[in-house]
């Protein structure tokens, strides 16, 4: 019987290693571009090892978009962006599942609808928005329209559903005000969603393009993906350089998810399965 | 007698304060995202509504009925980055949830060992920004000196103008798009698989039912809710297609990659067509408000 098993789990095992290489590879030729240089990138046939460009391609990156820059950008921004989107969410969220109020109903469809809305239709309004307060190349135009994400709201008030009711009203009876219960109670039990939610919102502005494309014109207030684009845009591409910056781009990212799996996967599948 | 005094005084006008401020508790809470929301999606959603019949005459917009939409219905490239949109998505939205269920299935089986390591790195790339990862495989799929034609040559096959021919650089597109979100689709079924009662298997088992015949008569029957919403979930995705094809091919060679989203990015951005790219704008809400509502009522119907 186990020798069966074996035999008929070698080409299962093929198959998956297979996918695994495919699915990683990439990974690493970034790696291995990030050292090398442009031409050595493009050599037949390929160097598959790490060369020795790492630290000419760093000195090139900051030469060529201010990298240091750019990845504070970056970083304001999503930071700011996740903190007060998971706060505003958990509030919405909160309001939605545990409070009966005029015009809940109403709100909550919009709410639905807003998520089967694609984010195309409000790119130009928003656009002449922004330019109209003079908010082009501000960091307030990156974060502020997204905050009220309507897919947080929603997965927050799925999860909050779940708090027992007569835990909340203890607290009341106890004479708890309202606020204090929402920080002290629902806040702290909701844990594990806030992460979710939290990385779910970092990782959608961290690497959120077209928006900041938009909107941050002027290369010292480029994001991330933003400044890379843009070399792919020059004529005489160095990809020693592009390489990288697209490492140094994915890097913070990738350690954070090797660190939080659990929560990176319920925060992408946000509350659709219960796995 | 003076404090019980002081305190009926004092409590019943407190107590009264509270009570309101409790009814008006929910509200403070919805307030900040309301606000965000009336002004940063509900006033956009209509205002590019109104644009799409609008066009701009001598710096200014006016009212012109439906003329951006008679105008879509002429326009060649617009037909065109619909048809390269639809190809890409009944290609790459069907191959990908294949894909994602063999995968599901076999780390599902009890022959596989380090699961986890598996689905750690199958899942990888969903975490990557869509411009990192367009940009990397810019490099691996070039046609004279990139590793995936340099590995095909193992095979013997002829470099392939991934890139540069028409037909190869959808193609890319597929496979780019394909390789970003397999992983998210089998963890969404691996999930799914696992909530699939075990005595379903062992008593099809007992009635001498082997493996395949089991996926197709329990696993495919039990997970197709699941399917059905992926299916909806990369549908929707496929069809604002943009960062890959901007960064891979630009919507080129001769437009074979020119996607809608793209396609309004150009008009809107490039020749500050307002009116429109809000036309196009509003085809796409059309085009994915009716997809979806398709999948869901021919999955429904059914049953």
């Amino acid at each position: 019987m186990m020798r069966h098993n074996r035999i008929a789990g070698l080409p299962v095992h093929l198959v998956l290693l297979l996918a695994a290489l495919l699915s990683v590879g990439p990974f690493y030729w970034m790696f291995v571009g990030a050292t090398r240089t442009s031409g050595e990138i493009f050599s037949t046939p390929p160097n598959w090892l790490p060369g020795s460009n790492f630290g000419t391609n760093f000195a090139n990156l900051e030469a060529g978009i201010g990298f240091s820059g750019v990845l504070v950008n970056s970083l304001i921004i999503t930071t700011l962006y996740t903190i007060f989107s998971v706060i505003i969410c958990s509030m919405a969220g909160y309001a939605f599942a545990k409070f009966q109020f005029k015009g809940r109903n109403v709100l909550f469809f919009a709410l639905l609808v807003a998520i089967m809305i694609p984010y195309q239709v409000t790119l130009i309004p928003l656009f002449q928005l922004m330019a109209k307060w003079g908010w082009l190349n501000t960091y307030q135009a990156v974060i502020l329209p997204n905050l009220a994400h309507p897919f947080g709201i929603f997965l927050m008030r799925q999860n909050m559903q779940a708090i027992p009711n007569e835990l909340l009203e203890a607290a009341r009876v106890e004479g708890s005000g309202e606020w204090r219960i929402f920080t002290s109670i629902v806040l702290p039990v909701m844990r594990p969603a806030l992460a979710a939610l939290a990385i779910f919102m970092f990782m959608f502005q961290w690497n959120n393009f077209v928006w900041p494309l938009l909107v941050m014109n002027s290369s010292d207030m480029y994001t991330l993906p933003v400044a890379l684009s843009s070399l792919i845009g020059l004529s005489r591409i160095d990809y020693g350089q592009v390489m990288m910056g697209t490492l140094l781009s994915t890097l913070p990212i990738l350690v954070l998810f090797l660190f939080l799996q659990r929560q990176f996967v319920a925060g992408l599948l946000g509350g659709s399965v219960k796995g | 007698m003076k404090p019980i005094l002081a305190e009926t005084s004092l409590g019943k006008p407190q107590q009264r304060r509270r009570w309101r401020s409790d009814r008006a508790f929910p509200y403070l809470l919805i307030a900040p995202a309301i606000l965000l929301f009336a002004l940063f999606t509900l006033y956009p959603i209509i205002e590019s509504l109104l644009l799409s019949f609008q066009v701009r005459e001598e710096g200014q917009y006016v009212y012109a009925g439906l003329a951006n939409y008679e105008r879509l219905l002429q326009d060649p490239l617009f037909w065109t980055s619909l048809q390269n949109t639809f190809t890409i998505l009944i290609i790459q939205v069907p191959m990908m949830l294949m894909i994602a269920m063999i995968l599901a299935s076999l780390l599902q089986s009890a022959l596989v060992r380090m699961k986890a390591v598996y689905r750690i790195a199958l899942f990888l790339p969903t975490v990557t920004a869509l411009v990192a990862s367009s940009i990397v495989f810019k490099t691996i799929l070039d046609e004279n000196n990139g590793i995936a034609n340099y590995v095909l040559s193992w095979f013997g096959i002829a470099p392939v103008a991934w890139l540069a021919d028409p037909f190869w650089a959808k193609a890319a597109l597929i496979l780019v798009i394909t390789w970003r979100w397999v992983g998210y689709n089998m963890i969404i079924f691996i999930a799914g698989l696992q909530n699939i009662p075990r005595e379903l298997y062992e008593a099809s088992s007992l009635d001498g039912a082997g493996p395949i015949k089991q996926f197709f008569a329990i696993t495919m029957p039990q997970m197709r809710p699941l399917i059905l919403f992926a299916f909806v979930l990369s549908t929707i995705g496929t069809l604002q297609l943009f960062d890959e094809s901007f960064i891979l091919t630009k919507g080129g060679p001769d437009n074979a990659t020119m996607t809608i989203t793209l396609y309004l990015y150009q008009n809107g951005f490039k020749y500050f067509d307002f009116g429109y790219a809000s036309a196009i704008a509003y085809v796409l809400v059309l085009l994915i408000g009716g997809l979806s509502y398709l999948q869901m009522k021919w999955a429904g119907d059914d049953k």
